[in-house]
C-alpha cells in the first residue's frame, strides 16, 4: 500500500480512534444521543485533530523533545478555543447543547496521540491527511452511535438538525416509528456503552472480509494486540 | 460393582441443573398462587409472555451460535428467567415490556457472556433495572390489591389491558388504580416513600385505604407464600440457608435500629421484611448459583451486603423497590467477595 492509501486505512478502518483505539470514549458516550449532536462534536474533534496535525507537523523541527507535549498541549487548546469561539457564534444552541464537551476536547487523547505517534515525525500533507481521515473515523462512529442511540431511544433521525443547518433544516427530522413510550435505555449512558460494545464486536466480526477486500487475499493472518500508536509512521 | 474413577468435588447427591431449576419454578408456585388471589390474573399473562420470550430468545441465540439447541432449552434456566422476570413485572403492564425485557436478559446478559454459567449480572435482574429505567411509568404502575379496587377485574380486562390499554368497559389502568375518593393508589413501599417526602408521618399513613394490616394488605400475604417456597427449597437443600438468612437478618436488623432511632420516618422491619419484593427476593433471586458468592462466608456476606444496599436504597434513594439494583451492585463485587473468602485448602496453611 502507498503512503497515502495506508493513512486513510489506518484511520477509518484498521486503527480507527474510537473502537480499535478505544481513544475520546468520554465524550464518544456522553454526547452521541442524537445523530447530530454526534455529528457536531465530531467535526468539531475533525477540525481540531486536522489543525493541531498541521501546526505539530510544521513546528516539528523547532520544538525540543523534552518540552514537546506541553507545547503540544497548547497547539491543541488554542485551536479548541478557536472552535469554541466559531460555535458559540454560529451554532449557539448545538454549543450549549454540547456543552462542557467542546472544551473538553483538549483532552481527548486521539489529538495528542496522533500529535506525538504521527504528526511529530511526519512532513505536511501527509499530516493533515492523516488528521483527516483519523478525525473522519471518529466522526463515524460518532454519527453512527448516535443514530442506534437515537432510533432505539426515541424513534427519530436527525432531531434538532436546526442547531446545526439553520432553520431550513428543522424539515430534516425523520420520525421513523412512534413509541408509547421512549426507550429511555438507549438515551442514557448505559445504552451508549452496551451499543458501542455492540458496534466492536461487529466491526470485529466483519474486520477479516472487509480487509481482505481492501488489501487482497494474499496477506497471512496474525492475531496481535491492537497498537494504540505509532503503527502508521512505520509504513 | 463397578468402581468409578472422577475428579473432584466428589458429590454424594447428583444433581442435574435442570432438577435444580425445576424445584425453583416450582416453589414460586404459591407466591404466584398468592399473586394471583390479591392481584388477579395480569401476573399470570405476564409470566406466559416473559417465559415464551426467554425460550425463544435462547432458541434462537443458541442456535445462532452453533449449539444443540434442546438441551439447553431442556435445562430449564431460561424457564426460570421468564418465571422471575414475569412475576417482578407490575400485572397490568402492556405486554411489549416483559418482551422486550426478556429479550435483554436472555440475549445481552445471559448469551452474550457465553450462556449458563458465565453470566456476571442476573439475568431476571437486569432485564427488571433495564426495563425500570427504559418505562419508569409503566414499571412502577402497580395494582393495588383486588378487594379494594372500586371496579371488578375478570381474566378477559386482564388480557385486553395489557394487549390493548383498555379493559372490556374501556377503563384505563389509571381509573383501575384511582379509589373511591378519586385518590391513585400505589404499592405500600411507593405510598410511604411519597408521603414520607411530603413530610407526613408514619402512623398518619397506614390511615390510608391500602394499609388495613400492619404492612398493607395481599403484599403480606403474597411475602409469606413466597416464604413458605423458599422454605421448602430449603429443607429439599436446593439452596444453602447462608444467602437468605444473612439477607433477612441484615435487613430486619438495619430497619429495626433505624426504626428505633427515628420511628416517625422509617419503615418499620415488619414492612421492610413482609412488603414488596423481600421474600421473593431472599429465596429466588438472591440465591442465583450462577451470579452469586460460591463460597459459604461469601454467601454471607452477599446476603448482608444486599441487605444494607436495600436498606439504603428503600429508605433514602430515590426508588421505593430496591432489590434488583442491590443484586445487580452485589453481582459485581461477587469476584472480589470469592477472592478473599477461599476456603483454606486443607494441609496448607492460610
Amino acid at each position: 500500500m502507498s503512503p497515502t492509501k495506508d493513512i486513510i486505512w489506518q484511520g477509518i478502518w484498521k486503527n480507527n480512534p474510537a473502537i480499535v483505539q478505544m481513544l475520546g470514549l468520554c465524550p464518544l458516550l456522553a454526547v452521541t444521543n442524537t445523530v447530530i449532536n454526534g455529528l457536531g462534536l465530531g467535526i468539531a474533534t475533525l477540525f481540531v485533530l486536522m489543525g493541531s496535525n498541521m501546526t505539530v507537523s510544521i513546528v516539528r523541527n523547532w520544538i525540543p523533545n523534552e518540552i514537546r507535549i506541553p507545547v503540544f498541549v497548547m497547539i491543541i487548546a488554542s485551536l479548541v478555543t478557536i472552535v469554541q469561539l466559531l460555535m458559540n457564534a454560529y451554532t449557539y444552541e448545538l454549543y450549549q447543547t454540547l456543552g462542557i464537551f467542546i472544551p473538553l476536547i483538549v483532552t481527548n487523547c486521539a489529538i495528542i496521540g496522533r500529535a506525538e505517534a504521527f504528526a511529530s515525525k511526519n512532513n505536511l500533507t501527509l499530516s493533515a491527511l492523516d488528521g483527516l481521515m483519523m478525525g473522519l473515523g471518529f466522526l463515524v462512529v460518532l454519527v453512527l452511535l448516535g443514530a442506534i442511540r437515537e432510533l432505539v431511544g426515541n424513534g427519530t433521525l436527525l432531531s434538532g438538525a436546526e442547531l446545526l443547518f439553520g432553520d431550513w433544516a428543522s424539515d430534516l427530522t425523520i420520525q421513523a416509528f412512534e413509541f408509547e413510550q421512549n426507550f429511555l435505555v438507549a438515551i442514557l449512558p448505559p445504552g451508549a456503552f452496551i451499543i458501542m460494545g455492540l458496534i466492536i464486536a461487529a466491526k470485529n466480526h466483519y474486520n477479516q472480509k472487509i480487509e481482505n477486500l481492501v488489501i487482497g487475499n494474499n496477506e497471512k493472518v496474525t492475531i496481535s494486540r491492537a497498537r494504540v500508536t505509532g503503527e502508521s509512521s512505520e509504513a | 460393582m463397578s468402581f468409578r474413577v472422577s475428579s473432584s468435588p466428589h458429590n454424594r447427591v447428583q444433581r442435574k441443573t435442570a432438577n435444580v431449576m425445576q424445584a425453583v419454578a416450582l416453589a414460586c408456585i404459591p407466591g404466584i398462587l398468592a399473586q394471583v388471589w390479591y392481584f388477579g390474573f395480569g401476573v399470570l399473562i405476564q409470566i406466559l409472555i416473559a417465559v415464551l420470550t426467554c425460550l425463544a430468545a435462547e432458541a434462537l441465540c443458541v442456535r445462532k451460535r452453533n449449539r444443540a439447541v434442546t438441551p439447553v432449552i431442556k435445562d430449564y434456566s431460561a424457564l426460570l428467567t421468564g418465571l422471575l422476570l414475569g412475576i417482578s413485572i407490575p400485572p397490568l403492564a402492556p405486554w411489549w415490556i416483559a418482551v422486550i425485557g426478556s429479550i435483554f436478559a436472555i440475549v445481552i446478559v445471559k448469551q452474550l457472556y457465553g450462556g449458563l454459567g458465565q453470566n456476571v449480572f442476573n439475568p431476571a435482574m437486569a432485564g427488571y433495572v433495564v426495563l425500570l429505567i427504559s418505562f419508569p411509568v409503566s414499571m412502577t404502575l402497580w395494582l393495588p390489591p383486588l378487594s379494594i379496587l372500586s371496579y371488578d377485574i375478570s381474566l378477559i380486562d386482564c388480557f385486553m389491558v395489557i394487549f390493548t390499554g383498555y379493559s372490556e368497559q374501556g377503563y384505563s389502568l389509571t381509573q383501575f388504580r384511582t379509589d373511591l375518593d378519586g385518590f391513585t393508589m400505589a404499592t405500600p413501599l411507593d405510598t410511604i416513600k411519597t408521603g414520607l417526602s411530603n413530610q407526613q408521618t408514619y402512623s398518619e399513613l397506614l390511615n390510608l385505604s391500602i394499609f388495613s394490616g400492619a404492612t398493607g394488605q395481599g403484599w403480606m400475604q403474597v411475602n409469606l407464600a413466597y416464604l413458605m417456597g423458599g422454605i421448602w427449597l430449603l429443607q429439599r437443600k436446593i439452596i444453602n440457608w447462608h444467602i437468605p438468612l444473612s439477607f433477612i437478618f441484615g435487613l430486619g436488623g438495619l430497619s429495626l435500629i433505624y426504626f428505633l432511632a427515628s420511628p416517625d420516618s422509617a419503615i418499620t422491619p415488619s414492612m421492610a421484611l413482609f412488603s414488596g419484593a423481600t421474600m421473593f427476593a431472599a429465596f429466588f433471586i438472591l440465591t442465583d448459583p450462577v451470579s452469586a458468592s460460591t463460597t459459604n462466608k461469601g454467601r454471607v456476606i452477599y446476603g448482608l451486603l444486599i441487605a444494607l444496599l436495600v436498606f439504603v436504597i428503600r429508605n433514602f434513594g430515590g426508588y421505593p423497590e430496591a432489590v434488583a439494583f442491590a443484586v445487580l451492585l452485589a453481582n459485581m463485587c461477587v469476584p472480589l467477595i470469592d477472592y478473599y473468602t477461599k476456603p483454606r485448602t486443607y494441609g496448607h496453611v492460610g
